[in-house]
């Protein structure tokens, strides 16, 4: 029996250990907006968090997840009110869409580390999420934007000496922490 | 978004909604025409596609299936303009695949030619009927009323009534004739010209179900289809009861398939919808697809299990030394101009690869046949055609099945083709069950209607005063007799044609076993780079600007087919924002430009590069200038689109599908790459409204970023790229 957090909610698993963590998520947990691309980590559309760190949920086992804590699009913001995801409305960055929530993903991580990325840095965290539209310069844009976002509604302040694992995504707007 | 479901009784000419409010029932005299396919567009009811609730919400059917280029939002942002309400009061609703609708396809550019007069139709013939009734119930002529936000105004005596107070009214009044509509001065618009942002993206960036592949159904089984790796084979025998015998697996079955016409069909209309193979159905895909691990077939590979692209190219090679086997247009006489004194002559071959169209989400369908009846959810493009297919293919009624349009991640084109569509289908008959098939990044990339590859032999000649005089193209591509392999054909109307006098057309084909089919641009996305590499040669032969001499070519102009000033006018846009010729640049740094026509659209494209000692090509900017007519209907969109053109036409040059033995080598991203961020450069795109027809976006602002920077290599480095991908010759993007 696996045990693993998603999104906050302690899950089990009793099925195949090597099967991977996307399947699991999207068909055992209805968690539908982690996408498959590729199967292989090449192009990023299932990126989730794994104990904080973006990981491509094709092609981690289940074993690989257990007693981690995992998070989704869907527990980013159910309402859209995460930084990233206001800033990916506002800029109007989708066209198909379908790998807009493993950009997220990348996207968070990288703000959570990097409060206030360049465009190296985005780059750099960026390069392993395809985006087969081509919407490169808008998720770009939209990074910035979240950074800019989440400085406004977190004026600085000395830095927590420890984050739990898992909760290392910015803070949503109004949210307590 | 809204989704309602409301079923089309349109010989009503009132509906009550479940929301309180009543839909506008127009044109009723002609509503048995939607049980068929229409035959004109002024068939369409606007009852089908506005609905309005008493709370003055406004339900606004867009009719295209949506894969990416904003035409959920563009077709309501052209009916909502004309009816005259705010954006913020329209709910965007996706209707399933009927005939009512008119034309719902998504490719070929087609969204805004095919809509911009009867969706601006359907929403001006309800504003004016809002305003009869209006005028009615006033008492005053309906010249006195004016409307604006969703309300009709009678401005003498201070009055309004709001659109959700008429509706019913509305409904029972006589139908304005179509050609009596006034449409809105362009000047007037308050939504076409503006940026909406896509309507689904609170879904997309909260990971809602909404794509093909997050179809669920109650009961639901998921398939996977292990089809035969070289194009025509047969499965003769499999492990069938070692497979059945897995765990979760339910059925496991060998699919005979529909035979595969021996010539080049049109893959468009006329699939033969299925291929062989076994499919293996289980409780979960993962159940699935770790069966099909262990699946031993036996195939009957068929007479195409030979095929191997080296020696396509030998035998390409071979055929273009030899006489071709068809002129598709002659004018003048080039043999005489090569042969005479005064020219010079260039001759150059260029080579390009099949290609995978590879859309973000891998082809999924879900389907569910019961009791003689069919329900599918499909990301189809061509949701319609679909129905005709898989109806043919299962023997069945096509007013038996009905298909739910789902928004599909990425198309490109492949989703046109509806063979997906087919397999879930005939696995959900088979088993009785609603079954869910999905393929795997493999079976995307290796079961594709791929671009057809080709090869152009090329001879030209400019004159002592730099003058194109001489232009002549063998095509050695594929099919059979005068068939041309699906969307790989050529014509005599392949630039520039009309453009010089002494002009040869020629085209040989070569049997093909593998699908081709209509790649985002088709043709265009490679022709372009083709025929604008070849210009810059002679451009550079003739000692001119390769700007200069491309104005030039496009002076020289006979009537017919593209609009030479047109293009003049792009060309000589994005030359001024380029800043072409204005700037010194260091050794390895260089500007190219390329400009195409294709589907309606007019595109001119400068790429600057830098283009290190390893061949390492960093494109350090791309300026875009286009000429689609004379209004952009969604800005923000058209920008976005736009840019995606050029990333995408910049992966292209990196990609090829190869054949070794009948089957295709590339299976996933790695075989197949995608430009990424840190090589996308910063893209400016600049309109050119002129006085012409609004027309689409999605594919021609692609094909000349190819040789816009191919040229720009040259000019760089003295190396002409005449072989795609560019790795062929050692280039790769830094």
């Amino acid at each position: 029996m696996i045990k693993l957090k998603v999104n906050g909610a302690a899950r089990q698993f009793d099925g195949d250990p090597e099967m991977p963590l996307l399947w699991f998520l999207r068909d055992e947990l209805n968690l539908k907006g982690t996408k498959f691309g590729c199967g292989m980590g090449l192009c990023g559309a299932c990126t989730v968090h794994l104990n904080g760190k973006p990981a491509r949920a094709c092609s981690t086992p289940v074993s690989a997840a257990a007693n981690a804590t995992i998070t989704t699009i869907e527990g980013v913001s159910p309402d859209g009110s995460h930084p990233v995801q206001i800033a990916w409305q506002d800029l109007d960055v989708p066209q198909c869409g379908y790998c807009q929530a493993g950009q997220m993903m990348s996207a968070c991580a990288l703000l959570a580390k990097t409060p206030k990325p360049t465009d190296t840095e985005i780059d750099t965290a960026m390069n392993g999420n395809l985006c087969r539209c081509g919407t490169y310069l808008r998720i770009r844009a939209a990074i910035h934007k979240a950074a800019e976002l989440t400085a406004s509604n977190n004026p600085p302040k000395p830095a927590p000496k420890a984050t739990r694992a898992g909760a290392r995504l910015l803070p949503t707007k109004g949210s307590k922490k | 978004m809204k989704k309602t479901n409301i079923n089309r009784r349109s010989f009503l000419q009132v509906t009550a909604l479940a929301s309180g409010g009543f839909m506008l029932g127009l044109y009723p005299k002609v509503a048995a025409l939607a049980q068929s396919r229409p035959t004109a567009e002024n068939a369409l009811l606007p009852s089908d596609f506005i609905s309005i609730a008493s709370n003055g919400v406004v339900n606004i059917t867009s009719r295209n299936p949506e894969t990416g280029q904003h035409s959920l939002n563009m077709l309501p942002m052209l009916i909502a303009d004309e009816l005259d309400v705010d954006w913020k009061d329209v709910k965007i609703v996706r209707p399933n695949a009927d005939y009512k609708y008119g034309i719902q396809f998504t490719g070929g550019s087609t969204a805004t030619p095919n809509n911009w007069d009867p969706m601006r139709q359907v929403g001006a013939a309800a504003r004016q009927m809002l305003i009869a009734a209006a005028a009615q119930s006033w008492g005053v002529a309906t010249a006195e009323c004016s409307t604006a936000s969703g309300r009709v105004l009678h401005k003498a005596s201070n009055r309004s009534l709001g659109y959700g107070e008429l509706a019913a009214k509305a409904a029972m009044l006589p139908v304005p004739d179509l050609k009596s509509l006034k449409l809105k001065d362009p000047k007037d618009y308050k939504i076409i010209g503006t940026t909406t942002n896509d309507v689904e993206n609170k879904d997309i960036v909260t990971g809602k179900p909404i794509f093909g592949i997050d179809v669920t159904v109650p009961g639901m089984l998921y398939a996977v289809f292990q089809k035969t790796p070289v194009f025509g084979g047969k499965a003769i025998s499999a492990n069938l009861d070692a497979i059945k015998a897995m765990k979760g697996v339910k059925h496991a079955f060998i699919v005979e398939g529909k035979p595969n016409p021996s010539n080049f069909p049109n893959y468009l209309n006329d699939d033969p919808g299925l291929e062989a193979g076994v499919a293996i159905v289980a409780d979960s895909w993962w159940a699935a697809q770790s069966a099909r691990e262990k699946l031993e077939v036996k195939w009957d590979e068929g007479k195409w299990a030979t095929l191997n692209s080296v020696d396509i190219a030998k035998k390409a090679d071979e055929l273009s030394k030899q006489p071709a086997a068809r002129t598709l247009r002659k004018d003048g006489d080039v043999e005489a101009v090569f042969k005479s004194s005064n020219v010079k002559v260039v001759e150059s071959q260029y080579i390009f690869p099949f290609i995978a169209h590879a859309p973000l989400e891998p082809q999924n369908c879900t389907a569910h046949y019961k009791d003689g009846k069919l329900e599918i959810w499909s990301t189809s493009q061509t949701p319609q055609i679909g129905r005709t297919i898989v109806s043919r293919l299962l023997g069945m009624s096509e007013s038996d099945i009905t298909i739910h349009m789902v928004r599909g991640g990425g198309g490109f084109g492949r989703r046109l083709y509806n063979d997906y569509m087919c397999e879930a289908a005939w696995i959900s008959k088979t088993v009785g069950a609603p079954v869910k098939v999905l393929w795997t990044r493999e079976d995307d990339m290796q079961h594709d209607y791929y671009r057809s590859g080709g090869f152009q032999y090329l001879k030209a000649a400019v004159d002592n005063a730099g003058k194109l005089v001489a232009w002549q193209n063998h095509y050695v591509g594929y099919g059979e007799g005068e068939t041309f392999t699906h969307a790989g054909q050529v014509d005599g109307g392949e630039f520039p044609s009309r453009f010089v006098p002494n002009y040869l057309m020629q085209a040989t084909v070569m049997p093909l076993g593998l699908k081709t089919g209509a790649l985002r641009a088709p043709r265009s996305n490679v022709y372009s780079w083709v025929y604008q590499s070849f210009i810059d040669e002679l451009a550079h032969a003739a000692g001119k600007d390769p700007v200069q001499f491309r104005l030039e070519l496009l002076s020289q102009g006979t009537p017919g087919g593209m609009n030479a000033e047109r293009m003049i006018g792009v060309v000589k846009l994005v030359a001024e924002k380029s800043g072409w010729g204005k700037r010194t640049l260091p050794k390895g740094r260089a500007m190219g430009i390329g400009f195409h026509y294709s589907h309606r659209g007019y595109f001119a494209e400068v790429a600057e590069v830098t283009v290190s000692a390893n061949k390492k090509i960093k494109v350090n900017k791309v300026w875009v200038a286009g000429d689609i007519g004379s209004q952009i209907i969604n800005v923000g969109a058209s920008e976005n689109l736009t840019q995606g053109a050029v990333v995408d036409g910049m992966s292209e040059m990196l990609q090829e599908i190869s054949l070794r033995n009948g089957r295709v080598v590339q299976s996933n991203y790695h075989q197949h790459p995608m430009v990424k961020m840190s090589q996308t450069p910063p893209i400016e795109v600049h309109f050119l409204k002129t006085n012409n027809t609004p027309t689409g976006l999605g594919e021609p602002a692609l094909p000349p970023i190819l040789p816009a920077i191919s040229n720009a290599i040259f000019t760089a480095t003295g190396e002409r790229i005449r072989t795609l991908p560019i790795t062929k010759q050692g280039f790769s993007f830094a």
